[in-house]
């Protein structure tokens, strides 16, 4: 690996400070990151630790929950106001990765992890997100774990994570400091999707840092549910992922949430199937059917064809489990 | 040697530890890269990054001025490997070929082939230096993409790969019953834990120590020797422990001959491990193998005849042959059999044998196929295999030396709740998932080879045995000392040692092929024996059978008392044919909707004579099974042909089973001696315990769902729909 400069700074401002220099990369866990620069995919020349910013916190807020970007995800997943309020985040926690993993990954890091497509990790492929106007290897090559929805001609990665799928059906919002004070964004709107420029994975600007998150209540805790389809049991990216919530009032749908990974380069939200839910029975045939419209738009390409069959069986396994009619 | 007392040793009931465990869980057992020598220097490879084709230029000159670097060799500069002068030319058309010689000339031959070699003061630094060699090639048309060029197939040379008939076994096309179906098993990759690794230090003009990982150091030792044209006796070899290897140590490659080169070059010890993904493109891989299978049967399900084909892939420069079809000429008795095996050659490096080696490929197709006719017939499949028990076998005519095979499918099927299975598929569900319950059965011949074992009574009474073999983790150590404790009944197992691992020890064969217990533990028994009589000779007439061997040594005024002792199989084993059967017995849950498969419980049964060691045999069948469940569903190394490059080369694109994946394996042991083997009544476990688990999984997956995989491996998506 390219050699580099290590910095720690010990507060918000001197971050704020180094990150805003050409050639820098924040570092938190480093468990994606590291082994980025390993395979020599990104190459910056310092590294910015910012472990000592006090952003490790998980509190109550007025209208829901503030954790903070440095907050472990293992962390996150056995917090007792996570699980209370929020089973379906921790859920989607704990599906992702490993124990190890989690131990050392942090909150902010999981939303700047990057694809997982082999193209991207491999130098000497071509790949529009690694190095722009090289090409899209996976478009004609191996591409059983790509997009089937928002993909562009110059990218058909997926986005890796399970948090950020449960985040995007909790309409969490994340908190941004920049130079000129604090911005909030939906979570929703964090990640892009590639069209011509996949270089960029989100809206998170070069100098500015993610301090952490927001999660309004709700009423979804009794009925929320995390499917991960995936090659083996545990530490394994997501074929398909699906993040159900449902409000059930007397057996009719009062409010619904649901997300999908696996299928784009962000966390995919299906507001149409959640329209579509509300003020219906809970039934497996009205799940069916959320799945149907969740799946419109969808393309597949080679070797991924079979998500447009296992999304839509997900959504409904989900929203059945979800709704506790498995 | 009395011939009453080769046959005496009762069944091991007891197991002992594993005698290297407080090693391994501490730490302290060292493998081959962790030995340090001073001065150390670290090698690291730039590897091509085209498929075929030449060189055109090589730009070294940032790596040589980077930080800490001492050479960087390429084809331009690397000095010449004396053994390589009088090899075969790789650049002709394979006829057998030979091993790639690294830096000898221009030519790439398959992608991820080294380019260059940087020698650093660090690993780190000969890493970054590597990344700054700049090569640029004249790229020529190639192809890796095994399934397209199966017509191109080749039977290879040699009389156990010539085409096999016995009466006539194109009958199956007017068979009253009848099945043909073809087989698809990928390229695995054996990716143990340990990266292959090697530390060369040279400690003389003429003289080396070498650190290796390897199945085999004496094999290791003589393949130095003929490279460096040094007296086998220069090269001292050391593995003391092995992290797994399953074949991919089985022989010498050419990184480790690049290795030996440098250190000699820098006139410094140097260490090199390879990275995860140079596993992929260095030292073999389990090939890709296209069968087809016809059978004919009767009614009552009688198999009158059976073709099996395989086509398999390997090197453009080297031919790689393994047992793919062979298991069918003897595993059931019927009258008319063919088997084809033939070899492709494709850009890639060169496949190797991968636990179970080709045995484990062609049971996947033979077991299916069974399982497949069964369900024609509408017969259970333990059923159609009792009618068409071998009892000689059929390919030979000779009786089998034991064979408990058809106890083996009881004692499986009454563990795993046999009756519970439904011969019509997709008849249970439990829960929300679809039920089904698979069994598949393994062959493997047992033999016994030759080995010099020396036994040495030492002075305090400790009983120290050597030999040259390796322990790549299935516990030989731990068989050996249980042995000799037999023989010398009465030594406390804390009070023998066994001495392993080193070339200067006396020789003993590479660990491969599930030989070492019958071959290394049959030395050591004689050994033993040997030992025994010589004190019994010392004490004379009276003495008692067990004496104070510390004491008598100390009356009789010596240091110690020891015997070397080469033995190997007797003559009558030629009378006998003689195997190892496994018989697999799995239940799995697949989700109707998601595709999702998991295993729920595995009963695998071993006919495999006594077990010497029940604790490590235990292991080891439970290892065979984890690596068969790996190979059923989820283990494939993905090469995107356009470039001739893998997808997944690492552990997180590579899947083998995670504990998650894993559940209840029950190890069962019919533990019947075959006494014409070896003394023990022992035969080896260590291919049986893999082979015919794949299908045994996928019939399990079958009885479940009513779908029939034929392409390894049993991922979600191809059980959608």
């Amino acid at each position: 690996m390219k050699q580099f400069q290590y910095v720690r700074p010990a507060n918000q401002q001197s971050v704020l400070a180094a990150i805003a220099q050409p050639g820098t990369k924040i570092i938190a866990g480093g468990s994606n990151l590291v082994d980025l620069m390993k395979h020599g995919v990104m190459a910056p020349d310092k590294l910015v630790d910012i472990n000592k910013l006090p952003l490790r916190n998980i509190s109550g807020i007025s209208n829901g929950l503030h954790i903070g970007a440095l907050a472990l995800n293992s962390q996150v997943a056995e917090d007792q106001q996570v699980k209370t309020k929020f089973p379906l985040l921790s859920q989607a926690l704990n599906a992702g990765a490993s124990a190890q993993l989690r131990n050392m990954a942090t909150v902010g890091g999981n939303m700047m992890q990057r694809t997982r497509c082999p193209y991207f990790y491999d130098t000497a492929m071509p790949c529009n997100k690694r190095a722009p106007g090289t090409g899209c290897g996976a478009k004609e090559g191996f591409n059983r774990m790509h997009a089937i929805f928002g993909f562009s001609d110059k990218c058909i990665a997926v986005h890796p994570s399970d948090m950020c799928v449960a985040l995007a059906a909790l309409d969490a919002t994340v908190l941004i400091q920049g130079k000129k004070g604090v911005r909030k964004l939906k979570f929703t709107d964090f990640h892009r999707l590639p069209g011509v420029t996949p270089e960029l994975d989100n809206n998170l600007a070069k100098d500015e840092l993610i301090t952490g998150l927001e999660i309004p209540n709700n009423n979804f805790a009794q009925h929320s549910y995390y499917l991960k389809v995936r090659d083996r049991a545990s530490y394994a990216f997501a074929l398909i992922s699906v993040a159900a919530a449902l409000d059930i009032h007397n057996g009719i749908i009062k409010d619904a949430r649901l997300a999908m990974g696996g299928v784009a380069h962000k966390p995919w939200r299906l507001t149409a199937a959640e329209q579509l839910l509300k003020g219906k029975p809970a039934t497996v045939a009205n799940f069916e059917q959320a799945a149907q419209v969740a799946m419109q738009g969808a393309k597949a390409f080679k070797d991924n064809a079979f998500k447009l069959k296992m999304a839509p069986a997900s959504i409904t396994e989900a929203l059945t489990h979800a709704a506790g009619l498995a | 040697m009395k011939q009453q007392e080769l046959l005496n040793i009762p069944p091991f009931t007891e197991g002992i530890d594993r005698v290297d465990g407080r090693l391994k869980v501490t730490g302290a057992a060292k493998y081959a890269a962790e030995f340090e020598v001073p001065g150390m220097t670290y090698a690291v490879f730039a590897n091509s990054t085209i498929t075929k084709g030449t060189i055109k230029t090589i730009d070294i000159k940032a790596a040589e001025k980077a930080p800490g670097v001492l050479a960087v060799f390429t084809y331009l500069n690397a000095p010449k490997v004396p053994g390589y002068e009088t090899g075969g030319d790789p650049s002709k058309p394979p006829s057998g070929g030979g091993p790639l010689k690294l830096f000898v000339d221009n030519t790439v031959k398959y992608n991820g082939q080294p380019v260059a070699m940087v020698i650093a003061d660090s690993f780190e630094r000969a890493t970054y230096a590597a990344s700054l060699v700049k090569a640029e090639y004249n790229k020529e048309a190639h192809q890796t993409d095994t399934s397209k060029v199966l017509d191109k197939a080749a039977t290879p040379k040699g009389s156990r790969f010539a085409d096999y008939k016995r009466g006539t076994p194109d009958d199956w096309q007017s068979a009253p019953v009848k099945l043909e179906t073809e087989y698809v098993v990928p390229i695995d990759v054996h990716n143990p834990m340990e990266l292959s690794a090697i530390i060369a230090h040279w400690t003389a003009d003429d003289k080396l120590t070498v650190y290796d990982k390897t199945q085999g150091v004496k094999s290791t030792q003589n393949a130095i020797a003929q490279a460096f044209k040094l007296p086998p006796d220069n090269v001292q070899v050391t593995a003391k422990f092995v992290g797994g290897a399953f074949g991919n140590a089985l022989r010498t490659w050419p990184h480790e001959i690049a290795a030996v080169m440098a250190a000699k070059q820098v006139k410094r010890p140097v260490k090199l491990v390879l990275t995860r993904e140079m596993q992929f493109y260095t030292v073999g891989y389990r090939p890709y193998t296209w069968q087809k299978i016809n059978v004919g049967a009767t009614a009552d399900g009688k198999l009158t005849s059976i073709v099996h084909e395989a086509r398999a892939q390997t090197s453009s420069f080297e031919e790689f042959t393994e047992g793919t079809v062979n298991m069918t000429r003897f595993m059931y008795a019927c009258p008319n059999v063919g088997t084809i095996y033939k070899i492709t050659p494709v850009d890639v490096n060169t496949p190797t044998w991968m636990r179970g080696p080709g045995e484990a490929t062609g049971a996947f197709a033979l077991e299916s196929a069974i399982d497949e006719l069964a369900d024609k017939l509408n017969m259970d499949p333990i059923e159609l295999r009792i009618r068409n028990h071998a009892d000689i076998d059929p390919q030979n005519g000779k009786p089998f030396s034991t064979k408990y095979l058809k106890e083996a499918y009881q004692m499986g099927a009454d563990k795993i709740g046999w009756q519970n299975r439904k011969n019509k598929p997709r008849s249970v569900q439990e829960n929300g998932w679809l039920i089904g319950y698979g069994m598949g059965s393994g062959v493997f011949g047992a033999g016994r080879g030759r080995a010099t074992v020396k036994a040495t009574m030492q002075s305090d009474g400790t009983l120290l045995l050597q030999t040259a073999v390796t322990d790549i983790g299935v516990g030989t150590g731990t068989a050996m000392t249980q042995i000799a404790s037999e023989v010398f009944t009465g030594i406390p197992v804390s009070k023998i040692k066994f001495e392993l691992g080193d070339s200067s020890l006396p020789p003993s064969p590479t660990q491969g092929g599930s030989m070492i217990t019958s071959t290394v533990g049959g030395a050591v028994h004689d050994a033993c024996i040997a030992l025994k009589e010589k004190f019994q000779q010392l004490i004379g007439n009276g003495g008692t059978d067990k004496p104070d061997y510390a004491q008598v040594l100390k009356d009789k005024n010596l240091p110690q008392l020891d015997v070397t002792i080469t033995s190997s199989g007797s003559s009558e084993m030629r009378n006998f044919s003689s195997y190892s059967y496994s018989v697999h017995f799995v239940q799995v849950k697949v989700h109707p909707k998601t595709g999702v498969v998991r295993v729920n419980k595995v009963v695998s049964v071993a006919d495999s004579g006594h077990i010497v060691s029940p604790k490590t045999a235990r292991s080891q069948v439970i290892g065979g099974a984890i690596g068969g469940i790996g190979m059923a569903l989820m283990e494939e190394g993905v090469i995107d042909h356009r470039f001739g490059r893998y997808v997944n080369a690492d552990l997180a694109g590579y899947h083998v089973p995670v504990h998650a994946d894993i559940p209840q394996i029950e190890a069962l042991f019919v533990n019947k001696p075959d006494y014409k083997v070896n003394p023990m009544g022992a035969k080896g476990m260590g291919e049986i315990a893999l082979i015919g688990m794949s299908a045994a999984v996928a019939n399990a997956v079958y009885n479940a769902t009513g779908k029939r995989i034929r392409e390894l491996p049993i991922t979600p998506d191809k059980l959608l729909g």
